[in-house]
């Protein structure tokens, strides 16, 4: 359990371990210590405000990786009703990292994927740290064309280190398995919502990622790179991944300014682990609010095309580059 | 001396370089393919006189404000290449079929994507699909261009989705994969090609060797994730030498929309 407690956390845990004894010791009645308790909880209060207002990229990116962070399949159980999980990429094998499968939002039919983290050790190795192999990839390319068939909207959780590094990953072609999907995605002919809920870990996340809203969570990351990795490029020493997280503009905040992202959905204080059943409620609110504001954007029939000419310019638009027009400098 | 003559990487030869340049900077010992500058790569796979480049004004910017660590690195390799980024685009005839080609140049940033890569090559490819002409991208690249961050990543589906729209309008597209094509650029445009290339023994892949091996806690095969691993893995049409290079994309490119009949 200690182990799941991030540094930034300890001082907070330290004061709400004192604040549940003194409630223990007044419950027994043999003082009445209500007002130590009140100055207490407001201090604690103070403190996680103090502490979560002011995190740096680095925390956020440990925060995006909280052990006790809720992992797709929270989100899909807590969101959705009647979840029907669906296997297997029908080619090689199911892959326990990338989850897929029916579902209703507020009683309307969906598709969902995600990555999926294991909540502790045994679990983890079984999904490989929410790492998806080419086999994950090839489920949700199979399963989102189904849902193009059935006309049903796409809500994918992103929550990934990266594509799984490993031998077998690359035999089967990780590289072409990640480009397939953003080359279908982009092109599927209905809704699709990306929400990320924790790490956003370069290709492996992008490969579940494109759609016609990018929606992420206050305290998660999404990054080209992890922070360690870079660090051990840039640096050749992977302990300067905090001096890295800021380098790379990771946070949510961030990525809205550089509008990578649309939406920030906020979390509980603490983060969503202290509080899941407040960022269930404010990530259903941001999916049905996105899915009905892309809906009504459109008038049938030509719906499909104006959808999918609509997201190529949303991510045609990205980037930031220098031009030369008739000897004036022109950044756009 | 160090002008005259080059050392083979591979076989560790010392070769003659103007031999090096005749054999069409193939080791002439051991077949090692030694990486080319775009200019070279135009010049060996463009008809004669035909290059005429598109979009030559894009340059990067700093997005992130990361300051001179990046934009002198880029001005130095501007300076080394004689390149504005990582990638020439523009419109050429092959073997007599007019095409929009794409080469990347290894040596400018390492290949690698940021904005102004995916940029061009997006650019490049919506003008193949005005024009109606098949698209050859000839590709060299470590990856996604880290000092972009997050905007590097999103090129990789902005390159992705334009080649969506060439596959819609029934075009060809025709990618090379030379040594090394990985990461993001593998993992986006330059395997999406309707037919893909290499050339012998490029490191291709998604992910680097020091990871995987850190990851998994073994030592890699010989010969992994070069092209014949990946042609045995089903992953690219064809590994092609050098010097028939130019010859197989012209012949192909007779299959497609715009090919001479």
């Amino acid at each position: 359990m200690s182990d799941s407690i991030l540094d930034i956390e300890k001082p907070l845990e330290k004061l709400e371990g004192k604040i549940a004894e003194l409630k223990k010791l007044n419950a027994d009645g043999a003082i009445d210590l209500t007002e130590e308790i009140y100055l207490l909880e407001e201090k604690a209060l103070r403190l996680k405000e103090e502490i979560f207002r002011n995190l740096t990229p680095w925390e956020k990116v440990l925060l995006a990786r909280h052990m006790k962070r809720p992992t797709a399949l929270d989100y899909i159980q807590n969101i959705f009703s009647d979840f029907i999980e669906l296997h297997g990429d029908r080619l090689f094998a199911d892959d326990p990292a990338v989850v897929c499968g029916f579902a209703k939002l507020e009683g309307r039919s969906i598709l969902v994927t995600g990555h999926q983290k294991g909540k502790e050790t045994k679990e983890n190795l079984r999904r490989n740290f929410g790492m998806a192999s080419p086999e994950g990839f090839r489920k949700a390319a199979r399963l989102m064309k189904l849902a193009e068939k059935f006309h049903l909207p796409i809500i994918s959780f992103i929550d990934t280190p990266g594509a799984y590094p490993g031998i077998g990953a690359e035999e089967r072609g990780q590289f072409v398995a990640i480009a397939e999907n953003l080359k279908l995605m982009s092109r599927l002919k209905v809704p699709i919502v990306v929400c990320v809920i924790g790490e956003g870990g370069s290709g492996g996340a992008l490969g579940l990622g494109v759609g016609d809203r990018i929606l992420i969570l206050e305290h998660a990351v999404y990054s080209v790179i992890s922070p360690e990795g870079c660090a051990s490029i840039l640096w050749r020493d992977g302990k300067k991944a905090p001096e890295a997280a800021s380098f790379l503009h990771l946070t949510a905040q961030d990525l809205k300014k550089l509008k990578v992202v649309d939406e920030v959905i906020p979390e509980p204080l603490g983060g969503a682990h202290q509080n899941p059943d407040i960022v269930f409620e404010n990530v259903k609110i941001s999916l049905l609010k996105n899915l009905k504001e892309i809906e009504a954007q459109y008038s049938a029939p030509s719906f499909e095309e104006s959808l999918i000419e609509k997201r190529y310019q949303k991510f045609r638009k990205i980037g930031i580059v220098m031009e030369i027009v008739e000897s004036n400098s022109k950044k756009y | 001396m160090e002008d005259l003559w080059e050392k083979c990487p591979q076989c560790k030869e010392v070769v003659y370089r103007k031999a090096l340049e005749e054999n069409l900077k193939v080791c002439p010992k051991c077949k090692h393919h030694f990486r080319l500058t775009a200019a070279e790569r135009i010049a060996l796979t463009a008809d004669e006189m035909t290059f005429k480049e598109l979009d030559p004004f894009l340059s990067p910017g700093d997005p992130l404000g990361i300051g001179k660590s990046y934009t002198e690195k880029c001005l130095e390799d501007e300076k080394k290449t004689g390149l504005k980024e990582a990638v020439l685009t523009g419109t050429a005839k092959i073997g007599g079929v007019s095409a929009v080609l794409g080469v990347m140049d290894f040596h400018y940033r390492g290949g690698s994507m940021g904005s102004v890569v995916g940029e061009k090559i997006t650019r490049a490819i919506e003008a193949a699909v005005e024009s109606q002409k098949p698209v050859v991208m000839i590709t060299a690249s470590g990856g996604a261009r880290m000092q972009e961050g997050t905007l590097s990543l999103m090129q990789m589906a902005k390159t992705s989705a334009a080649v969506a729209k060439l596959n819609e309008a029934g075009l060809m597209y025709l990618c090379v994969l030379t040594d090394p094509t990985t990461a993001g650029v593998a993992a986006s445009f330059a395997s999406l090609g309707d037919v893909i290339l290499a050339e012998p023994r490029a490191l291709i892949g998604f992910t680097g060797q020091r990871v995987i091996e850190e990851t998994i806690r073994q030592k890699l095969p010989p010969g992994f994730q070069l092209s014949e691993f990946f042609l045995t893995h089903g992953m690219i049409d064809l590994i092609v030498e050098r010097r028939l290079l130019k010859e197989t994309v012209a012949r192909l490119l007779q299959y497609g929309k715009g090919g001479l009949s």
